[in-house]
């Protein structure tokens, strides 16, 4: 490995003893030290047009995801199904600040939005969901499990926590062929307790690793608040102990998002290795489609959604600049247009064929 | 418990009632509670919430905090901290959530908790029983559908239990937690709620009526290493564990096959005089199980029958599995292992 750790500042991370400015943020590493340049400037300046493309992307993530709903109840997708209604800011403020196809994301198992944000066509991801051959992994995967090379995502994966070493092996890779990319690693706060997380916290520090780490904190793993799990619930101070700058954000403002994503991405794109990102979030729906619910009260979901809305924030703010209602009509019905489409695509689709259970499970077929 | 039929009550035995599996497997936890204070239940969303599959339902709320308690989402602390518990002398009864979730706890399992009885000389043991539910057939796709069984039954120092009725799992999960060995429990969660006989397009029937669901109220144990001869017959034998007890019952039923199907209950210990008995009467052997083929446990009984049953052997002994794929997410019931390959198998044996 001694090509990626030594590349860029000359010190090897197995080298001779050393001393702590050797260490990533050296002598006065602190944890807030990004964290005060965000405050300085904690909203991003979008255009109008810009921010129109975001919430354009955001409400195209809550109409995809109310209509996977319906389709669920209707029977047409199976099995496990997890929403991202409430966290659209997170994926669409990150995600539009990184250059795609040069930076990599991977992400657990609520992966529909990212890969909505990243423009992926929603017709291929709801044939995924129902299982279908045109889906993005010919149904074999499912909601869980989706990718894309053309966008460098490499997935949606359903073992909690395990994306996160991945993230940290792309990070790696992107250092070693010198490629200029860095990796986006999202996990839950839930996921935030996996032993595998803080050995890829020690190796991203130790290497130097372009890698943001992002915990989208949405306040509950299942049916466990983050109180009754987490000694620690301030997730962007988890990286204290590997010297790994955290900011805690607000990721139901995606300009506030954006904001951190441009704070993040520089730090890590100049070589500094990895940050760590608390994106406090909330999911509206339960954790997958047969969730009960009893953890929480009605009131405080619906608390959230009065106050603290993104896309309805979004809205507001574009208001505000001058956009009509008309417009934002006009919007959509647009995205209910394409998401209707989507739907319709995933019904008609036939399912792959029984010979596709053995493709793709080793390089040679057997 | 909601949805308790009450039987009569003979005088001369303990009442019996008709219990799903999910809720004899409540009983049974709960009644170790009762009887042990050693006893311990930690898992993700087993208390507060009661358990994604209800398995634990009312039990934090019955006997506390300290001994019914949520963990982190963190496999491989949960199995590492119930192998110490139990080694200072806990019964400590951890539950992964599926199957699938398992091998970040392997580790602990495989290097700490099969080995510390032996490497210790037996000054130290790991009387832990880890509850997991297995199997698929719940359209979960390649993380909520494994039986990685064969696994644990590779790793010497370990026990591995199967039970296929309500009955069943209380009496061998009340012997598991009772056990001084680590013991994995797989439950196979298609069957929790009714015995599901691989006909996906009927409707599942629920327990209440099945022989398997008549539970007797209060602890009684069924102990490990005991098979069960759900019917007996002499055309040939079929061995099977869980989920698949009940599809190789229904092919016979519906083929008129006069086979005796033995419930393993436990891999390890195996009932070895069973399986033997039985082949020897019939002279033929099938193998079913839901895991994937290469390497699976019916590599092994059908590498043991014929060690000790091979001049009484009409035929090769068939095994019918799951494909050497992944779970896949769509094409499901061409993935498992349902009546119509049960049906085939069953036509070659007879046919041979
Ligand atoms: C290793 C592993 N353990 C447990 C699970 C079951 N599980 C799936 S999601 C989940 C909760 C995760 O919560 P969090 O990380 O906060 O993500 P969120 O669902 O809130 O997006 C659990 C326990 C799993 N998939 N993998
Ligand atoms: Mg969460």
């Amino acid at each position: 490995m001694a090509k990626a750790a030594t590349s860029d500042s000359g010190t090897t991370a197995s080298g001779p003893a050393r001393d702590s400015s050797d260490q990533a943020g050296g002598d006065n590493f602190e944890l807030r030290s990004l964290q005060d340049s965000f405050e300085s400037e904690k909203r991003y300046t979008a255009s109008q047009d810009e921010l129109i493309g975001f919430y354009k992307q955001m409400l195209l993530i809550r109409r995809f995801e109310e209509k996977a709903g319906q389709l669920y109840g209707l029977g047409l997708i199976g099995g496990f199904c997890h929403l991202y209604i409430g966290q659209e800011a997170v994926a669409v403020g990150l995600q539009s600040a990184l250059q795609e196809g040069k930076d990599s994301v991977i992400t657990g198992y609520r992966d529909h939005g990212h890969m909505l944000a990243y423009g992926i066509d929603p017709k291929v991801i709801m044939a995924e969901l129902t299982g279908r051959q045109a889906g993005i992994s010919h149904g074999k995967g499912g909601s869980m499990h989706m990718f894309s090379t053309e966008h460098a995502f490499y997935g949606g994966h359903g073992i909690v926590g395990a994306q996160v070493s991945l993230g940290a092996g792309l990070a790696f890779a992107h250092k070693y062929r010198d490629d200029g990319g860095i990796c986006l690693a999202y996990f839950g706060d839930g996921a935030a307790n996996q032993g595998q997380v803080y050995e890829s916290f020690n190796m991203a520090s130790l290497w130097q690793l372009p890698i943001v780490f992002v915990v989208e904190n949405n306040q509950y793993a299942m049916g466990t608040s983050v109180k009754r799990s987490s000694a620690e619930t301030e997730f962007y101070r988890r990286g204290t102990a590997f010297r790994i700058p955290g900011i805690a954000v607000n990721g139901m403002d995606v300009l506030e998002v954006r904001r951190a994503a441009e704070v993040a991405f520089a730090h890590v794109r100049e070589g500094n290795g990895p940050v760590l990102l608390e994106l406090n979030t909330y999911r509206y729906r339960g954790h997958s489609m047969s969730d009960p619910a009893k953890y929480r009260t009605r009131e405080e979901v619906q608390g959230v959604r009065e106050t603290s809305d993104p896309i309805e924030r979004a809205k507001a703010e574009l208001a505000g600049m001058g956009v009509d209602e008309e417009t934002l009509k006009q919007i959509d019905k647009d995205i209910r247009a394409a998401v209707a489409e989507a739907a319709d695509f995933a019904e008609k689709s036939p399912e792959p064929d029984a010979s596709e259970l053995y493709t793709d499970v080793l390089v040679e077929s057997y | 418990m909601a949805g308790i039929e009450e039987e009569p009550v003979s005088l001369a035995e303990a009442p019996v009632r008709s219990l799903s599996m999910i809720e004899a497997i409540n009983d049974a936890l709960d009644i170790m509670l009762e009887r042990d204070p050693d006893v311990i239940l930690l898992g993700e969303d087993i208390g507060y919430f009661g358990g994604v599959f209800r398995a634990t339902a009312g039990l934090q709320q019955k006997h506390g905090k300290t001994r019914v308690f949520d963990t982190p989402i963190s496999e491989g602390g949960i199995i590492g901290v119930a192998v110490g518990m139990g080694a200072y002398g806990l019964r400590p009864v951890p539950e992964i959530q599926f199957a699938d979730y398992i091998y970040p706890g392997l580790d602990q399992l495989i290097s700490e908790a099969a080995r510390l009885r032996y490497r210790s000389a037996g000054e130290f043991i790991a009387p832990m029983t880890v509850r997991s539910p297995f199997g698929g057939g719940i359209f979960g796709g390649q993380t909520h559908s494994q039986s990685p069984e064969a696994l644990f039954t590779h790793v010497s120092g370990l026990k591995t239990v199967v039970p296929s009725t309500p009955h069943d799992a209380k009496g061998l999960l009340i012997s598991a937690i009772e056990d001084n060995d680590p013991v994995i429990f797989f439950e196979p969660k298609r069957i929790y709620n009714g015995p599901f006989d691989g006909y996906y397009d009927k409707p599942t029937k629920p327990w209440k009526g099945h022989p398997g669901a008549r539970v007797p109220e209060g602890y009684y144990s069924i102990p490990l290493g005991k098979a069960h001869t759900v019917r007996s017959g002499s055309a040939m034998t079929v061995l099977a564990y869980g989920t698949m007890v009940h599809v190789a019952e229904a092919v016979c039923r519906d083929k008129g096959v006069d086979a005796e199907i033995i419930d393993l209950r436990t891999l390890v210990p195996l009932d070895i005089e069973a399986v033997e008995n039985s082949v020897e009467k019939t002279g033929r052997c099938l193998v079913v199980h839901e895991a994937t083929r290469t390497s699976g446990f019916g590599a092994e009984l059908a590498a043991l029958v014929q060690e000790r049953c091979f001049y009484h052997l009409e035929a090769p002994v068939e095994r019918v599995t799951g494909f050497d794929t992944p779970y896949p997410h769509s094409l499901e019931w061409a993935y498992f292992p349902g009546p119509i390959r049960i049906g085939e198998a069953i036509d070659r044996l007879m046919e041979a």
